[in-house]
């Protein structure tokens, strides 16, 4: 087996690992290696070619390779190490080896003084749903079908419905447009839109795509290619109004249907994984419960901008580096962060108490879309830290900076209001 | 002198079977399919089950078969590399009416010659299988039920077969059959007209257009839905045991149990339909299937599903498997009524085959240097670091993971493409080595698979279908 060392091992080399990266070698940390997958660096951003990216970090609009170029810039010139075409298959017992497969070299073990998990998400399927109907080519998920497009460019098909309006779908809606292809229409199970009001407006309006919400798919057909789909509206239960089922004429259907963090290889190291984000559970370090192991990206709760992936990725970078070089501050116990009203995940799970003048982001996503509302954190009966926003959705992501030295006991609840 | 043609109509893995056993003797054999790849319809979409036999109708040619086929496993799998596990069935009985029944079926299963069906108490099956539901009475364990990879199976079969000297003229439906002076003469396919000495029948769902091409169709065959879903290798309520509900008059009812890679397997339904194409789920079907197999395993978590699917059982009208030969049309074999039982029986139905054809008169002369085994296609998920590393230095390709989900690699992938009876769709790699097989199903490695098959086969991914004709996966290119 081939040996590798390092101070920081990265498994990813996507937006999340990238930004790790650069935060750990900024650190100081000497050696910096990047475990990738794929035959170049960018992740998921590589078949990401649209603009939007960057926004609020660099203020002005990237496409998806333009966007994670500046990281690989910024890597390369600090030293920052990657191995390529490189799949890991697992964290070794004493949780910091990585065994890796490299065409090159064999099987590979990288030592390493602290990792960062960095491997992003997958796309949940038509199965994962459970939509009845045959089983015909023509179902792709929306991203399977934008690597083929926008990296092997191969076509998928010419009539088109897309079944979620997450982001990917709603861009996939536009790219298909742009290559020919007639997009029937875009269907949602919610009453409001799961990606961001932006895409809507860029991807569908513009384009005069009809969206439907509240309804779904309710059956596919073809035995072969698919031939088209029933589409009905729902009742307040999300059950479908089968009365009112038309059939749809396409030969493709794209589910957009929303990302699962994949975590194989955290579960495989016993890493402890929150039930709702479907990630590892992380402090503010975004330490695991597993110490020498950080996480970051996706792989820990599904982000709806790249620009929040970077930020809190640095941060795991810098401390999976810190960790590295034993000088991670010391724990003097954790509070642990409570879902209260309309709040449906947070990220941290907990915070380390220290006495710092740090303020921690908290990262949240509401339950149900409301407008005029108040978020608040409490630890006990004080009110720790708290904003309003005119609107907060499901579908975009919000945060609240909590002051790490007001902490004083075990919880802290984060809760969104409505005013007035 | 020429030698004599038998040809072989059905590749799933009866035909497939037939066609090994075969291989063994002086003859030449041909397999014809419509499907695009071996082992298409019945014996990819079931319940991937060993039985006993002990519930079938005693004295019948099924129960005969499948009781006779159980025990060929041991030695099969070895010889052909083939995924297998004798894990046992549990039958627990949940309600007092469902308890009357138990001695019934343990007299059955004594009258079909398995008698190592035992009686367990309600507590010794819930320490054997702790997500049981708890109020269960008592039941019954039939140690040899079994769970196996149906795919490989076949895949098996087949590749022993080739190895022998089997052809496979796949994508080729059959459209007649010539017959001269009460014999067989030819059959004719889409793909070119076969010389044969012997035709066999082995068409399942379609058995019985087979054999009205002959005259010979005088039952007809119903297709019987089953609809299953297969449950993610991380779901939170597992079982160890194949678990069986109290059959019904129709069916053996739905059950839950591992598969062979260790995701769980639900259902199925029994649905009659007149339809011999129509394979899809229903949101009824998928209901009841829920429905049911929670009174047996309460916490069942169906939200863990990767995939659902649905299979057609051949159920003959009138019903029974039937083997027939006939005086007035030598050289003619005729399968009919093969069912949930014929992924079991397939191995056994083989040599029953031939040994009738001898019977009748058939003068078979076994070949000397036939070849018993058949390696299938290394699995680098499941070796160990050393050999892992070995494989990667000997084949690169080998190092490239492409199905994360099942870790499966670009070497595995060529060759299951490359090798005898070799995928030629994205299906047939799914069944062949798994990738697409996984969580994601297909989402990360699909695009990747495509460029493979279309490079290994020297065609552009627009011919690339993901299994049979018409069923396109990608048109043309972009702008």
């Amino acid at each position: 087996m081939y040996n590798l060392n390092c101070d920081v091992a990265i498994i990813g080399g996507g937006p999340a690992g990238l930004a790790a990266a650069v935060a750990a070698k900024k650190q100081g940390a000497e050696k910096v290696l990047i475990i990738e997958r794929d035959n170049a660096l960018g992740g998921i951003l590589q078949q990401c070619i649209h603009p939007g990216f960057g926004l609020t970090r660099f203020g002005e609009e990237l496409t998806g390779p333009e966007y994670y170029s500046r990281f690989v810039e910024d890597a390369i010139k600090l030293g920052v190490e990657y191995i390529l075409n490189s799949m890991v298959l697992e964290i070794d017992e004493d949780k910091s080896s990585v065994i890796c497969t490299n065409s090159e070299y064999g099987l590979t073990c990288v030592k390493a003084g602290s990792i960062v998990l960095a491997m992003g998400c997958r796309e949940r399927t038509r199965a994962n749903i459970v939509i009845p109907g045959t089983r015909p080519a023509g179902l792709y998920t929306a991203g399977s079908a934008q690597r083929l497009i926008n990296r092997q460019n191969i076509m998928v098909g010419k009539k088109v419905v897309i079944l979620g309006s997450g982001d990917i779908g709603m861009i996939m809606a536009r790219r298909m447009t742009l290559e020919g292809a007639s997009v029937v229409m875009v269907v949602e199970l919610m009453d409001y839109l799961a990606g961001l009001t932006r895409n809507r407006v860029q991807c569908l309006d513009d384009f005069g795509i009809p969206l439907k919400l509240s309804h779904t798919i309710t059956r596919i057909m073809g035995d072969t290619r698919v031939t088209g789909v029933y589409v009905a509206p729902v009742d307040e239960n999300k059950k479908p109004i089968l009365e009112k089922e038309e059939f749809v004429e396409c030969d493709t259907v794209l589910f957009s249907v929303g990302l699962i963090p994949e975590n194989e290889i955290t579960n495989k190291a016993g890493i402890e994984i929150d039930r709702v984000t479907n990630g590892p559970r992380v402090n503010q370090y975004m330490q695991t419960s597993v110490p020498s192991i950080f996480a970051c990206g996706n792989v820990v709760h599904v982000n709806d901008l790249v620009d929040n992936v970077s930020t809190e990725s640095e941060e795991a970078g810098k401390y999976a580096a810190l960790y590295a070089m034993g000088k991670l501050p010391e724990n003097n116990g954790a509070a642990d962060m409570v879902t209260g009203n309309n709040v449906r995940y947070l990220c941290p799970q907990s915070i380390m108490k220290a006495d710092s003048d740090e303020k921690v982001s908290v990262y949240f996503r509401v339950l149900a879309p409301e407008f005029n509302v108040k978020l608040i954190a409490r630890c006990g009966d004080e009110i720790i830290a708290q904003k309003k926003e005119l609107r907060v959705n499901p579908g975009e992501m919000n945060h609240i900076d909590i002051p790490v030295s007001s902490i004083k006991g075990d919880k802290i609840t984060v809760e969104v209001i409505k005013e007035g | 002198m020429n030698k004599e043609k038998a040809v072989v109509i059905g590749a799933g893995a009866v035909g497939c079977a037939i066609a090994r056993e075969l291989s063994k003797y002086e003859i030449d054999v041909v397999v014809v399919d419509k499907n695009e790849d071996i082992g298409g319809d019945a014996s990819k979409s079931n319940s991937a089950i060993i039985h006993t036999g002990y519930d079938a109708a005693p004295g019948t040619l099924e129960s005969q078969l499948v009781v006779a086929a159980n025990p060929m496993y041991d030695e099969l799998v070895k010889s052909l590399d083939v995924p297998f596990k004798r894990i046992g069935a549990i039958l627990p009985a949940i309600t007092e009416e469902q308890f009357k029944q138990l001695p019934a079926i343990k007299e059955k299963a004594f009258k079909n010659h398995v008698y190592d069906v035992e009686y367990k108490t309600g507590a010794e099956l819930l320490e054997m299988e702790p997500n049981l539901n708890p109020e269960v009475k008592g039941g019954l364990y039939i140690p040899r039920e079994s769970i196996i990879d149906p795919f490989i199976l076949v895949q098996a079969l087949a590749e022993n077969a080739a190895d022998n000297g089997a052809t496979f003229m796949l994508n080729a439906k059959v459209t007649d059959i010539k017959t001269e002076n009460g014999r067989v003469k030819s059959v004719v396919t889409t793909k070119g007209e076969i010389e044969a000495d012997y035709v066999i029948n082995s068409a399942g769902l379609y058995c019985d257009e087979i054999a009205e091409m002959v005259g010979k169709a005088d039952y007809k065959v119903v297709a019987r839905k089953g609809q299953f879903y297969i449950l993610d290798k991380n779901t939170s309520c597992k079982v160890n045991n194949i678990v069986l509900p109290i059959p019904t008059k129709i069916t053996k009812g739905k059950l839950m149990c591992p598969t062979i890679h260790g995701n769980m397997l639900v259902g199925p339904t029994a649905e009659d339909q007149p339809s011999k194409v129509d394979k899809s789920t229903s949101a009824e079907g998928l209901a009841s299937v829920a429905a049911d197999v929670s009174n047996l395993i309460p916490n069942v978590n169906l939200r863990d599903t990767i995939t659902q699917y649905s299979g057609l059982r051949a159920n003959r009208n009138p019903e029974g498997l039937n083997f027939d030969m006939y005086d007035d049309l030598k050289g003619y074999v005729n399968l009919s009524g093969v069912r949930s039982t014929g992924l079991t029986l397939s191995v056994a139905m083989g040599k029953y085959v031939v040994q009738q054809m001898m019977f009748h008169g058939a003068e078979l002369t076994l070949k000397e240097n036939f070849i018993s085994k058949r390696k299938g296609i290394i699995k680098f998920s499941e070796q160990s670091r050393e050999v892992q590393d070995e494989l990667i230095k000997e084949n690169p390709l080998y190092g490239n993971v492409i199905c994360r989900c099942e870790t499966i690699t670009e070497a595995e992938i060529v060759d299951a493409i490359n090798r005898p009876v070799g995928a030629k769709s994205v299906d047939a790699i799914k069944r062949r080595v798994r990738a697409g097989m996984g969580r994601c199903q297909g989402g990360f490695c699909g695009p990747k698979v495509i460029e493979i098959l279309a490079r290994e086969l020297g065609v552009s991914t627009d011919e690339i279908n993901k299994n049979n004709e018409g069923s396109y996966m990608v048109t043309g290119t972009t702008r």
